[in-house]
């Protein structure tokens, strides 16, 4: 489904402030597959996530979803392809529209946007059972401003808004950093349901290494701008964090584990 | 007292044919949340091209039309500038602005002025026609109010219309948040030229009649528009704070601002006998003042708790 190949990114290159956030990055996510990545600040997850949905352009390699090279395409055609939830809340919604006329933009993805009306009535209907499934009440606010929502009701919409359209590559980006630990359960509980219903290929970032362990069929670590740890299937099923912890301490090549890391 | 009633009717005129211009600011500045700076240039624009060519013998009609597209031409440069060139917004519209300078005066035939007989062409609205109406010589549609408040309705009732469409949506949604447009495969940059366009073609168009209005078309005609634009929109959201949100009275609104601009213009000049020099200074400060309040309110008259819930559209601005 996703092939990453050699991809490299340096920013700021040939500065003191030279970083180089990719480098010779391989990947490749088979149909279905529910990859949780982590790895310390500076790794790469973040960048590598932008490299996949066009927000960054990589300097060597390709890209490609589902057989189509993409890595030359601007950001919004990608997004034909690719649903993606932000780990800002604020991103991935328009605050000042409404709840119904958010969710008619993203039923639209990858779509020509003509002189049509905007929301049709079956659509609205649509709208209303999706949004009970998310069981936050939002169904009868339909017309509320997504500004009055709060961030995990944001996000929550957001995950709705990436699915509507079912997307080949769905992309989390710590889509619950930003939440309270309740709220932050309830939003990825959410996640893990649509991804099953939906058979979504997933990505999905994270900090907290035990839900890196719980979800998803398989756990990549990234270091240095490229993967160090890829486990899957029966041997991620028995993972502990200690283990998860000792890996990253041995494929970064420093018995020291990164303090930031153990923080999360 | 009975010299501003007098003048009354002419200040309505005036504010509905500005109060196009501000719906076409207000697309910029609201929805697109861009101050774009052409609009002092692209307003004499469309008054040029509208006197040009009823001179050279044009229906009126058609010269508005042309004045438009002209003025969508504007904002393409703008729009341009922005996008292809990375240029800031403020910048590239003020690059359009200066460069439409010598656009303007070349579309006039290298003067600074050029006017219109009223008595040769049968205009669309004239200052003239609002004098013959009272005189009885006219029918009251042919009243300036009437002509453009009913072109303002319709206006409104098409911009209400697009803005609703699957593209004014993502037009919209590329000013609310362009991360998000751009996550929903919406091209951001195509939809700011394309507000600008449509902006710069409004602003033109309001060019057009004012020129046909006073009778002459001139270099200077556009300068400060963008302020009166802003000062007609923000009046037009205080006063219609308490109603509801939709986008067909916020558009309304815009028009009313410019109406209770040009009144108050009125009596100032006419009540206070203030020099009409000193306008664009009092029209400066009312704006700076407009645009204050707002800020210093959240700053420093902020309700440290409030127990009950604020109002929706409060909250929905602060997020």
């Amino acid at each position: 489904m996703l092939e990453i190949k050699n991809v490299y990114k340096t920013f700021n290159p040939g500065t003191v402030n030279e970083k180089r956030a990719l480098q010779n990055l391989n990947l490749s996510v088979a149909d279905g597959d529910f990859v949780t990545v982590i790895g310390g600040n500076g790794a790469g997850k973040s960048t590598m996530l932008n490299a996949i949905t066009g927000a960054l352009s990589v300097d060597y390699g390709t890209i490609s979803i589902d057989g189509v090279d993409v890595t030359k395409l601007p950001e919004h055609k990608r997004a034909q392809y690719i649903g993606r939830v932000f780990q800002d809340p604020m991103m991935g919604t328009a605050a000042t529209m409404q709840i119904e006329e958010n969710l008619a933009l993203a039923a639209r993805r990858g779509k020509a946007r003509t002189l049509r009306g905007g929301i049709s009535k079956a659509e609205r209907e649509g709208y209303r059972e999706q949004l009970a499934t998310l069981g936050l009440g939002l169904e009868n606010r339909l017309t509320a401003k997504v500004g009055l929502l709060s961030g995990g009701q944001r996000q929550a919409l957001t995950l709705l808004m990436a699915t509507l359209q079912k997307p080949k590559l769905l992309l989390l980006d710590e889509h619950t950093a930003a939440l309270d630990p309740k709220t932050a359960a309830k939003v990825l509980e959410t996640t893990q349901r649509i991804v099953e219903e939906n058979q979504l290929t997933t990505i999905m970032i994270t900090h907290n290494m035990r839900d890196a362990i719980t979800y998803g069929n398989r756990l990549i670590m990234m270091y240095d701008g490229h993967i160090v740890v890829d486990v899957s299937g029966e041997e991620k099923k028995k993972l502990t964090v200690e283990q998860l912890l000792n890996l990253f301490s041995q494929a970064s090549g420093s018995d020291e584990v990164n303090d930031k890391l153990l923080l999360a | 007292m009975e010299s501003f009633i007098n003048a009354l009717p002419g200040a309505v005129a005036q504010g509905l044919i500005w109060g196009v211009m501000a719906i076409g600011v207000f697309i910029t500045f609201r929805l697109l949340d861009i101050a774009d700076l052409s609009v002092d240039g692209s307003f004499c624009t469309g008054g040029a091209v509208c006197v040009m060519m009823i001179l050279a013998g044009y229906d009126p009609a058609i010269a508005m039309f042309m004045a438009f597209l002209v003025g969508m031409l504007a904002g393409f440069a703008t729009g341009f500038f922005h996008t292809v060139c990375g240029i800031p917004a403020i910048l590239a519209g003020i690059l359009t602005q200066l460069g439409l300078w010598s656009v303007n005066l070349a579309i006039m035939g290298m003067k600074a002025n050029q006017y219109i007989n009223v008595n040769n062409f049968e205009l669309f609205v004239s200052l003239r026609y609002l004098q013959d109406v009272n005189a009885g010589v006219r029918p009251f549609y042919e009243h300036p109010i009437f002509v453009v408040g009913v072109f303002t309705v319709i206006l409104i009732l098409i911009l209400y219309w697009f803005f609703g469409t699957e593209l004014g949506a993502s037009l919209r949604a590329t000013g609310a948040n362009q991360h998000m447009a751009r996550a929903q495969g919406i091209n951001t940059n195509v939809n700011v030229v394309l507000g600008l366009m449509i902006s710069n073609g409004l602003v033109a168009l309001s060019g057009a009649l004012l020129s046909q209005y006073q009778s002459y078309a001139d270099i200077n005609m556009g300068r400060g528009a963008i302020v009166i634009g802003l000062a007609a929109i923000i009046i037009g959201e205080v006063i219609f704070s308490k109603v509801s949100g939709n986008f067909a009275v916020k558009l309304l609104s815009v028009s009313v601002g410019a109406i209770i601009y040009y009144i108050v213009v009125q009596g100032v000049i006419t009540l206070l006998k203030i020099d009409t020099n000193y306008l664009k200074l009092i029209t400066a400060l009312i704006v700076a003042v407009f645009l204050t309040v707002p800020y210093w309110k959240g700053k420093y008259f902020h309700a440290k708790v409030t127990p009950a819930l604020p109002e929706e559209e409060e909250v929905a601005e602060h997020a």
